[in-house]
């Protein structure tokens, strides 16, 4: 296998291989990895706001809870968020990119033109409007996000179609009588597979940015979750004292996205060359 | 070329037009009544009836939407449930603060992504390149509010050498208004101490919000100079005996930065979306705080309007840099 080899041999892309595997691994076992893993809604008065030390490595923050138990299982939400975003948005704009490249008339039109809009505002300005609106909760910012994030598959998937439709093998099934919908779900979606791939991949990185953008603003996870974005929110009013309150949390999201987007660059490099970095 | 250009307008009308109905879509199936939003925690039913009719909350929705078209085509928008001004009048207030925001961003971005994207692709793949690498994956990977949280904890209350919020100190006054934009009018008027002030409320804001610009720009700064390094000219060139250093900063810088001139016109409207977080963290006076404020006030007029004034500008942004992209390379007019 070419791909894989060729992918070996790109450090970052491995980095980030490992970054995003470590992410999964830490979220599947917080609960026994995190030394206090109650502290996601307990609180214990007594301790609070302590620097770190060796019982609290990341210290602990206003309502005594250990801050590295809740930033390892903030990896939970920050992952959950990113997967089910990223899936509902390309369940919504994968096939709207298919059926607006692959057939003409005025419902491929109106499909583009609707992605046009959805485009033409920044995506988290629209999140932040509907996440407010819908009420601020875990569930509606999920929701907020996937309902801006879709456009950018379709957009993707429609230049792709666009491409493919037109090749020989194509214009074969057609000539076989294959319906419209195997071939666009059977035939191009698979050649269409890379760009959507890397376009998922760094798109996880970019909603686990976003999602905190939301909590830290109000409108994502609630207290008491173990949110990251929401965790530095709170920690604002203990500035400049309790730096660790704010600090680990801010690391923990930068980490993660870097992790995807290593892992997402080091992909677009080997199943793109026109784009490769290193010629 | 003018064939172009018209295309290019004719075709954002539809976008404009679909993001009036969106916005408006999206405002007016709000769960919580904006009447009962703007009467007040403590009103009767009879008082949130009365401002129902007042703000025509009580029409149908296509009627709703039809005096909105008619009032937005009059560049009348509203007034601000928050303020009780004109929208207009808040947003045109507000602007030139996060037009100076964007700017300075924008002016940091590229003022160092350019070199530093050049450096990258003159040492390509060498310890600078990887390193500058991490650096603009990075860039893009930070969030930008907790950025901003951890230079006002390092430069502001540690250190104390850079002011933590605002866009000017109190003991300052704001120099005349000639533009809005603090640092030019202050030079203009020559009012040193407002500059001085005005420059010192802005750094921390500016660095914030270029981070993502400048890894942006080195990216596609880097990608530019490698690909016209490959052009037969350059090899012709370095044949010559052309001095590298000219060679780079002359003949090769400036065909390789189209690409980049691209991206910082796209960047326009991420920089605005960032200054929607930034703005909120420094307190500074502009469309992104008002934006939050009025999100979270549920002004719903406010929304629409800032939205639409987003939107507004990405596009227009977007038309000028197809425009720059068309006169420099007229095989992208042609396809037209």
């Amino acid at each position: 296998m070419l791909v894989p080899r060729k992918f070996a041999r790109d450090a970052s892309g491995m980095v980030g291989l490992v970054i995003v595997l470590t992410t999964a691994v830490v979220a599947v076992v917080a609960p026994r990895l995190a030394p206090h893993p109650l502290d996601a809604y307990e609180s214990h008065p007594l301790q609070r706001l302590q620097a770190p030390s060796q019982a609290f490595p990341f210290g602990t923050d206003n309502l005594g809870r250990d801050v590295l138990s809740r930033v390892i299982l903030g990896s939970r939400a920050a992952l959950t968020v990113a997967l089910l975003v990223v899936a509902g948005a390309m369940l919504i704009g994968v096939p709207l990119g298919l059926v607006g490249g692959y057939y003409r008339g005025w419902f491929s039109e109106l499909i583009m033109r609707v992605t046009d809009v959805f485009l033409a505002v920044p995506q988290l300005i629209l999140a932040l409007a509907l996440a407010q609106l819908l009420g601020p909760s875990l569930r509606n910012a999920m929701l907020a996000l996937t309902l801006t994030y879709w456009p950018f598959f379709t957009r993707i998937v429609y230049a792709e179609t666009r491409r493919i439709r037109v090749s020989v093998f194509v214009e074969a099934l057609e000539g076989l009588n294959a319906g419209g919908f195997r071939i666009m779900f059977a035939h191009i979606l698979l050649n269409a597979a890379p760009p959507i791939i890397v376009r998922a991949t760094i798109g996880m990185g970019f909603t686990i940015l976003s999602a905190a953008v939301l909590g830290f603003l109000g409108m994502g996870a609630t207290p008491p979750d173990p949110e990251w974005g929401l965790a530095i929110s709170e920690s604002r009013q203990y500035l400049p004292e309790a730096w660790w309150f704010s600090t680990f949390p801010g690391i923990a999201i930068f980490l993660v996205v870097f992790g995807f987007n290593l892992l997402g660059d080091g992909l677009r490099d080997v199943v793109d060359p026109r784009l490769r970095r290193s010629r | 070329m003018l064939r172009f250009i018209v295309r290019r307008v004719l075709l954002v009308l539809p976008v404009l037009f679909g993001l009036l109905v969106l916005t408006f879509i999206l405002v007016r199936i709000v769960p919580n009544d904006p009447s009962a939003a703007l009467a007040g925690q403590n009103a009767t039913p009879q008082q949130i009836a009365e401002i129902r009719t007042k703000y025509g909350f009580d029409r149908p929705l296509i009627v709703q939407f039809l005096i909105y078209l008619r009032q937005v085509v009059q560049a009348d928008l509203g007034t601000s449930i928050q303020s009780g001004r004109p929208v207009v009048q808040d947003i045109l207030q507000r602007l030139p603060a996060t037009l100076e925001l964007t700017f300075a961003a924008l002016v940091l971005g590229a003022g160092f992504g350019i070199p530093l994207g050049v450096l990258a692709a003159v040492r390509h793949n060498t310890v600078v390149d990887h390193a500058l690498r991490f650096f603009t994956v990075g860039g893009v990977a930070i969030a930008s509010f907790w950025f901003a949280i951890m230079l006002q904890l390092l430069f502001s209350m540690q250190f104390d050498v850079l002011p933590l919020r605002g866009r000017l100190g109190t003991a300052i006054d704001p120099p005349a208004k000639l533009t809005g934009l603090y640092l030019l009018d202050s030079l203009v008027t020559g009012r040193l101490d407002a500059f001085r002030d005005a420059l010192r409320h802005l750094a921390l804001p500016a660095v914030t919000l270029c981070l993502g610009a400048m890894a942006t720009i080195t990216r596609f700064t880097r990608s530019g100079v490698l690909e016209t390094l490959q052009k037969e000219y350059v090899l012709y060139e370095i044949a010559a005996g052309y001095p590298r250093w000219l060679l780079i900063a002359v003949y090769v810088l400036r065909n390789s930065l189209v690409a980049t001139i691209t991206q910082i016109g796209l960047l326009f409207g991420a920089l605005l979306a960032g200054a929607v977080v930034v703005e909120s963290i420094y307190d500074w006076p502009g469309i992104g705080s008002y934006a939050i404020t009025a999100i979270f006030s549920s002004d719903y007029k406010a929304i629409l309007a800032v939205t639409l004034l987003v939107g507004v500008v990405y596009s227009m942004v977007n038309i000028l840099v197809d425009l720059v992209h068309g006169l420099v390379d007229p095989r992208v007019a042609a396809d037209f």
